[in-house]
């Protein structure tokens, strides 16, 4: 299968200018790959730097040293030096990000957060508005909540919309970050079918999943981040 | 907010620098801006970002630099060659300015409809029947009710007003508006209502906006992109949520950490 997501030599500290210029090294020497219709997970304990790696592939973090070079129809664009349109362009097309924390807009309805990423890749409103009442009822965010901006639902409603506004669209890189987090084993295995649905139309996925089951059963791959450890190359 | 397709850049701004006297108003910024791309300047008071956004929609003249913008025909003119006919229609048609206080961007002695109006008749609608169809249209549009369009401003609320300013600025639409802290001087409802609206106006019209902010929540809803002044100089630049996630510089920095967590 073909690559879609390549990652090489990338390296990442934070200076803490607050801290008297501190310097966190928290990555470095990250390389792997990960090819259409896979999924690969980030393993290691908390503070590797797996969270660090997912938002460098999706550009909310400087990559400071290496590439990552991500395939976007029949260019190859390197998130490491690409300029914020072509950035921009990535995610409305290419990348998608499913997180645990959804960022309410005031007064925007839970079926229209979820719809958004769909009809902005040219699907119609009507269709795709459908696709979004389909997905929260699959995810079983009950029916009276999808006209209603999600701003007042529970953590873990709010968590669902967000899955739904993850997967709603055709990226052909999806990252995932800790999408299962807190959801109960039902809502679980319908995050599990997604995936998998995903798998079967070539999408090459990046995840972090502390579940241990969940992880068993959607991932190809699981690359340990310790290895990167930024001290480990020095 | 698909901000890519267009390949040539509406606005390009090369060294734009302003002194007062000896003091630097802003000094030697240079950028492009987009058609569909919404850029915010953030930094303190007295950072200089509201000498550069008078700059830019030539308010007040650059001491040196130049400033390009693509005209409707798809020529590029230096903004400061202009002559003054050729300046006042662009500003009245093709540019907006949305002030921070309603009043210095309204007539508060005539009515909400004749504000929205006003600008249709400066780009040379004369039939009152439309004019007051599409001032009602666009009234509805930032949610005023019709029976408030023979009223003036004056009995409106902080909130009402600022939309009507809006109002007013797009009826012509515009490509390319400047906001001048827009949501400054809101009780926070009335901001985010304020946001929400300008958010998807923005959206759906295609708008190209330079916003000047110091509330970086404001520059997170609604910039692609941002520029982070500090003492008149852009010390960083970059994607919105790449800059206030991952700030570099270190009074980037502190702007982050400053914000209150509620």
């Amino acid at each position: 299968m073909p690559v879609r997501l390549y990652l090489n030599n990338v390296g990442k500290s934070f200076t803490m200018h607050l801290q008297g210029g501190m310097v966190i090294p928290v990555v470095s020497n990250v390389e792997f790959s990960v090819a259409s219709g896979e999924c690969v997970v980030l393993g290691g304990p908390s503070g590797a730097g797996k969270s660090s790696i997912l938002k460098m592939i999706y550009g909310n973090y400087r990559c400071d040293e290496g590439q990552i070079l991500v395939t976007a129809g029949d260019e190859i664009i390197n998130v490491a030096t690409a300029e914020p349109r072509q950035m921009l362009s990535l995610r409305d097309r290419t990348i998608g990000y499913v997180s645990q924390f959804l960022r309410t807009i005031p007064r925007v309805s839970a079926e229209d957060v979820v719809a958004e990423p769909l009809i902005a890749q040219g699907t119609s409103e009507t269709e795709g508005l459908e696709t979004a009442r389909s997905l929260l009822a699959r995810l079983n965010v009950p029916e009276r909540l999808w006209k209603l901006p999600p701003a007042t639902f529970s953590g873990g409603e709010q968590q669902r919309v967000n899955i739904a506004r993850g997967f709603i669209a055709h990226y052909p890189v999806l990252l995932l970050d800790e999408p299962t987090a807190s959801l109960d084993a039902a809502n679980r295995a319908v995050v599990i079918r997604l995936v998998e649905e995903k798998k079967a139309q070539g999408v090459a996925m990046v995840g972090i999943l502390h579940d241990q089951d969940v992880r068993d059963e959607i991932a190809n791959r699981i690359i340990d981040v310790t290895s990167f450890a930024a001290d480990a190359a020095a | 907010m698909s901000v890519y397709q267009s390949e040539d850049p509406l606005l390009q701004v090369h060294n734009v620098t302003r002194y007062y006297g000896d003091r630097i108003g802003c000094s030697d910024v240079s950028f492009d801006l987009w058609p569909g791309e919404v850029l915010a300047i953030v930094g303190e008071s007295g950072s200089g970002k509201t000498t550069l956004l008078n700059c830019l929609s030539t308010r007040l003249a650059p001491t040196a630099g130049a400033i390009e913008y693509r005209m409707r025909d798809g020529a590029m003119r230096n903004l400061y060659q202009l002559s003054e006919a050729e300046r006042r229609l662009l500003m009245r048609t093709d540019w907006g300015f949305v002030h921070q206080n309603a009043a210095d961007g309204l007539r508060m002695n005539v009515s909400a409809g004749a504000n929205v109006g006003e600008r249709l008749m400066a780009v040379g609608d004369r039939h009152y029947g439309k004019i007051r169809e599409k001032a009602d249209d666009w009234l509805g549009r930032v949610e005023i009710a019709s029976d408030r369009i023979d009223d003036d401003p004056r009995s409106f609320s902080g909130g009402m007003r600022q939309r009507l300013q809006i109002a007013r600025n797009l009826v012509t639409h515009p490509r390319l508006v400047f906001m001048d802290e827009p949501t400054g001087g809101l009780d926070v409802s009335v901001q985010a209502r304020l946001l929400d609206l300008l958010r998807r106006l923005v959206a759906d019209l295609g708008l190209s906006v330079i916003i000047v902010t110091h509330d970086l929540a404001v520059a997170r809803l609604l910039s692609h992109r941002i520029m982070v002044m500090r003492h008149g100089n852009v010390i960083e630049a970059g994607l919105t949520d790449q800059v206030l996630d991952d700030p570099r510089e270190p009074y980037t920095q502190l702007l982050v950490s400053s914000i209150l967590q509620v």
